[in-house]
């Protein structure tokens, strides 16, 4: 047990002289890997907002409005309220009557309410269910369930607005996928190939410690974590400048944006920890990875 | 101590470096392995530390048969057998110290041990003073007794010295190789491969020589050549 903590020490002594002693090629590695991390982080940024603008918008059209029939009887509602209850993802189910759906139209049109004036004796507005889901996916089947009961006058929603931005949310979380999928392999390619540099710089070194009889293990590990070191500052210096780049560029646009399209853009805060996270780890893989595809044809003495 | 069994070696080019050496090798002994280029002296070098695999035979290394010895259980042979190479094979970037204290590291020595045992070492190859110097900073034969210091450092019970000598000037390898008996005479076996025929002819010990893969000549107390001269030109 002192034997191998021994040993497990003067390998990561080793990793951080190796990491001092590279250190020019060890700029160009965490160079390339903060590049990647960048441009990754970008795209993330980008992919988070479109998918934040998509859910939002899908929001505003997570109501179901079932339009009753007028003069209907108690046993028809309960059935119908009893019905849509009884569907999976179904948070809330609020009764809206005539004069209520009327008092709503005055709130909305303000001040044209007036036009709206006299109606209250011959609403021709319908009672109506709302049915708020969790998930936009459930709404489906609550709609298919309550279409044709009896006192159900007419389904309200739309469907195929929603079909089409969940659609455009699935594309791009699948397109957002590859995309970073392809970033890490290239990543992994472009580490693995400055740490080749580095370990043919060392092959004699190597050779060596074969020859004195070092370990697999105990050859790799200080390059695994030299390769480690690598990534984790390659992650740590794109964090800070995707973070600050886009804390700024949120300052600039985040209002003109929503004037435009109406959504607000991820505020960098939210994004912070994720980002962190997911780049240290990336950061990191890449490194222990790249080092490993590297280092496996000196091995082999 | 060391046992060859009708070991042949036939690379994947189809080159028959050795065929049915047949080898016995005992504890403390020193000998020469004599023989032009592509005898086989380094193949068979390379067959007892497992850097290549034999094509047929047994080699047995202290009873262990090194032939059947799996891969990652490869460095704990080479643990057990010292390396010193014509071209000293220092880290350029370590001083003398760091280079033998490296060894002792690689193995998960105790640090007490290493600031106890590298300097006495150091000693007997005649480099106290030179601990902190860089292999750059050392001549020929300083920097070739440093890497027999390294090698000799885990108390290996065999060593193999593949023409340790040259690379230096015939005084220097007459100081390497005092280094080397006196590694011998504390119980080392040492198998040293060379060219070097007044070194071989001056010390009287047992020779070994190799030709087209084969063992032509074994003898104790032998000479580079046979008493009969050959026509064969050697430098």
């Amino acid at each position: 047990m002192n034997l191998k903590f021994r040993v497990l020490k003067s390998i990561i002594k080793q990793g951080f002289q190796g990491m001092w002693r590279n250190r020019g090629m060890g700029v160009a590695s965490v160079a390339s890997i903060s590049a990647v991390l960048v441009i990754l982080g970008i795209i993330l940024i980008l992919i988070l907002s479109i998918n934040n603008f998509v859910m939002d918008t899908t929001t505003q059209f997570d109501e179901i409005q079932i339009y009753l029939e007028d003069n209907i009887n108690d046993g028809f509602m309960t059935n119908i309220e009893e019905t849509a209850a009884k569907n999976k993802g179904v948070v809330s189910i609020i009764f809206e009557s005539k004069d209520q759906a009327l008092e709503n139209f005055r709130e909305d049109w303000g001040d044209e309410a007036y036009l709206l004036d006299g109606l209250e004796n011959n609403n021709p507005l319908p009672n109506s269910y709302i049915i708020k889901v969790e998930d936009i996916k459930y709404a489906g089947n609550v709609v298919d369930s309550l279409k044709g009961l009896d006192g159900v006058e007419k389904v309200q929603y739309d469907k195929e607005v929603i079909d089409k931005l969940l659609m455009i949310a699935d594309y791009i979380r699948v397109g957002g996928i590859v995309i970073i999928a392809v970033l890490v392999f290239v990543s992994i390619f472009i580490i693995s190939n400055t740490i080749k540099l580095t370990v043919t710089s060392r092959r004699r070194e190597i050779n060596i410690m074969k020859y004195v009889g070092a370990t697999n293990n105990y050859i790799r590990g200080p390059f695994m974590i030299e390769g480690v070191l690598f990534g984790l500052f390659g992650a740590l210096i794109s964090i800070i400048i995707v973070y600050v780049g886009y804390e700024y560029f949120f300052e600039l646009v985040n209002e003109q944006f929503y004037t435009l399209f109406s959504v607000f853009l991820i505020v960098p805060k939210m994004i912070f920890k994720d980002i962190t996270v997911i780049f240290c780890a990336i950061g990191i893989g890449i490194g222990a990875v790249g080092s490993i595809v590297s280092m496996k044809r000196f091995l082999n003495v | 101590m060391i046992k060859l069994i009708n070991v042949s070696k036939e690379y994947d080019n189809g080159v028959k470096a050795l065929s049915n050496i047949n080898l016995e090798i005992n504890k403390g002994e020193f000998v020469f392995l004599v023989g032009s280029s592509g005898a086989g002296k380094s193949t068979l070098s390379k067959l007892i530390l497992k850097e290549e695999e034999v094509t047929e035979g047994k080699i047995y290394l202290n009873d262990l048969d090194v032939t059947k010895v799996p891969n990652r259980r490869i460095p704990f042979i080479r643990r057990n057998v010292g390396m010193v190479f014509q071209d000293f094979r220092l880290l350029p970037n370590r001083t003398v110290y760091e280079n033998v204290a490296f060894a002792m590291e690689i193995v998960g020595s105790n640090p007490k041990d290493i600031r106890r045992r590298v300097p006495m070492i150091l000693s007997i190859v005649n480099l106290s003073s030179k601990a902190s110097c860089f292999p750059d900073q050392l001549s020929g034969g300083e920097q070739q007794r440093v890497s027999i210091a390294r090698s000799i450092i885990n108390n290996p019970p065999v060593l193999i010295a593949d023409e340790p000598t040259g690379n230096l000037d015939p005084e220097t390898a007459r100081d390497i190789m005092r280094a080397l008996m006196d590694i011998n005479g504390r119980g080392t076996t040492i198998i040293m491969a060379t060219h070097a025929r007044e070194i071989v002819n001056d010390m009287k010990k047992r020779v070994i020589a190799l030709e087209n893969g084969k063992i032509i000549r074994d003898e104790q107390k032998g000479g580079y050549e046979l008493e009969v001269p050959s026509t064969k030109e050697y430098n």
